[in-house]
């Protein structure tokens, strides 16, 4: 099992609903965010394209943050999904410099806090809010080791990337282009 | 013409519009790691050499200061933490791909191992010391005994200390400035020559206070060295650490680093150590206090920039 998100930036328009569902759902303090939006402008007017991510922690398969917890608290569990058991994260913050896509925060009780996923809902056979909650059905979430999912679906259709690969961390968003 | 614009509704505290999660704690941490491992290292080697009675200030005298320093270090460290009353997790696992780790078993390690290498020398300060306690003055004969033993578990736990902070730095592939494997021993240079510093102030003859001017005037070629060969490997690499390297070359810590760092903690001080050792008379205190100045900022400066520096997408 590895699950894994595909978002449509041809779809996205950056209404930010998947930013408050993940808010309202994760219960994330005021001020703070597991998932924002990027808007990229490219060109010179009036040739400009631009590109709208919903973004968030990408899951990776060799995650620095994992690599570099001194405590164990940053964890892989089953899926792939990268984890923080609060009980044991210090707050030493290595995690937080160690994510090229600055994916965690500081959460104000002290230890470190990220997008899980949603696991609580997935285990319910349920998707995660943001995907939940999109009003373009731009995101797609599912297992990519069964081959009808619909993520393995769109994948399978669709030209994607992944954010800074070259960063070596094998993530598991992909944004269809 | 190519115009790119990212705008982003994140606005994370500590982490945006750049990352700044680590403050003066780590760094002093560093600083204060550093010239610790630099001196438990000399006290160390020239026990092991069996030149203990030439050069008692590298050997008895200046260990004294290296549990206090090290228990403010470890008060920054803890001071940093956010989940503070959790610190002790750090105790209950080992990960060998943390250097975090690494560092927090090592300090578990040698902060004793300095404890009792000042009670085997109290006597350096206190000549009528003695050991009422039974136990202790067991303890205190078992280790001066087993001294050059212990010489050698410190000799090693000291290099180990003095490289780990820079590897800390140096393992955050998310950050290009820290990225380059220069840092672990630009660091261990750095805090060798803090110690061998440090050890000049408690050197009693003039003979130890030139071998250690000598050996400090080495080290800072050795990190003059690395520096030339870090900001060479940062040109020749990809954009990210080109853009990295620009922070320092012309960016916004270019003058804090070449004056303070280069300039007032490496470059004069060489030039008064030169001085002392063609027999001119300087100021002791002088040298020492540039070197642990520019080590000092090092840190301070390598830990801000750092969190500057970021990939580009």
């Amino acid at each position: 099992m590895r699950y894994a998100m595909a978002i449509d930036t041809k779809k996205c328009v950056g209404c930010a609903d998947c930013v408050v569902a993940c808010q309202t759902e994760n219960m994330v303090p005021i001020g703070y965010c597991r998932d924002w939006i990027v808007e990229v402008t490219d060109g010179t007017y009036p040739q400009l394209e631009i590109e709208i991510r919903s973004e968030r922690c990408n899951h990776c398969d060799n995650s620095p943050c994992v690599r570099c917890c001194p405590t164990g608290a940053s964890h892989y569990v089953e899926g792939g999904i990268v984890k923080v058991t609060q009980h044991k994260c210090i707050g030493c913050g290595a995690c937080i410099a160690s994510c090229p896509y600055d994916a965690r925060y500081s959460h104000p009780d002290g230890y470190v806090d990220k997008c899980t996923f949603c696991d609580h809902r997935i285990k319910l056979g349920e998707q995660p809010a943001c995907v939940a909650v999109c009003p373009t059905k731009c995101m797609y979430f599912g297992d990519l080791d069964d081959p009808n999912s619909e993520v393995s679906k769109v994948l399978k259709k669709r030209k994607y990337k992944s954010l800074i690969p070259e960063a070596g961390t094998r993530p598991h968003v992909f944004y269809l282009i | 013409m190519r115009e790119e614009l990212i705008t982003s509704g994140r606005m994370n505290a500590h982490i945006d519009p750049h990352l700044e999660i680590w403050h003066w704690h780590i760094p002093l941490y560093l600083f204060l790691g550093g010239l610790t491992a630099g001196i438990l290292f000399f006290a160390a080697l020239y026990t092991i050499l069996g030149k203990e009675e030439r050069y008692a200030g590298a050997v008895r005298r200046a260990p004294v200061v290296v549990p206090f320093l090290l228990i403010i270090g470890l008060a920054a460290l803890f001071l940093d933490l956010r989940h503070k009353l959790y610190f002790w997790q750090l105790y209950t696992t080992i990960k060998l791909e943390s250097p975090m780790s690494w560092g927090a078993w090592t300090l578990m390690a040698i902060t004793p191992i300095s404890v009792i290498w000042l009670a085997i020398h109290i006597q350096e300060f206190f000549p009528k010391w003695e050991w009422k306690n039974i136990i202790l003055k067991d303890l205190n004969g078992f280790f001066v005994k087993n001294k050059v033993g212990l010489a050698w578990v410190m000799l090693v736990l000291s290099l180990i200390l003095g490289i780990y902070t820079g590897i800390l730095f140096s393992a955050f592939n998310a950050r290009p400035l820290w990225n380059t494997s220069i840092l672990g021993p630009l660091f261990l240079a750095s805090g060798l020559s803090a110690g061998a510093a440090t050890i000049i102030l408690f050197a009693r003859s003039h003979d130890e206070r030139l071998l250690f001017a000598r050996i400090d005037l080495m080290l800072i070629g050795i990190e003059l060295f690395l520096i030339i060969h870090m900001f060479m490997g940062f040109r020749a690499s990809t954009q990210v650490q080109i853009e990295a390297s620009g922070l320092f070359l012309g960016g916004p810590y270019t003058a804090p680093f070449w004056i303070f760092v280069v300039m007032l903690g490496m470059v004069v001080p060489a030039f008064l150590e030169i001085l002392e050792l063609r027999h001119k008379k300087i100021p002791v205190y002088l040298p020492v206090a540039l070197v642990l100045f520019g080590s000092l900022m090092l840190r301070f400066i390598i830990a801000y920039a750092g969190q500057f520096s970021r990939w580009l997408y």
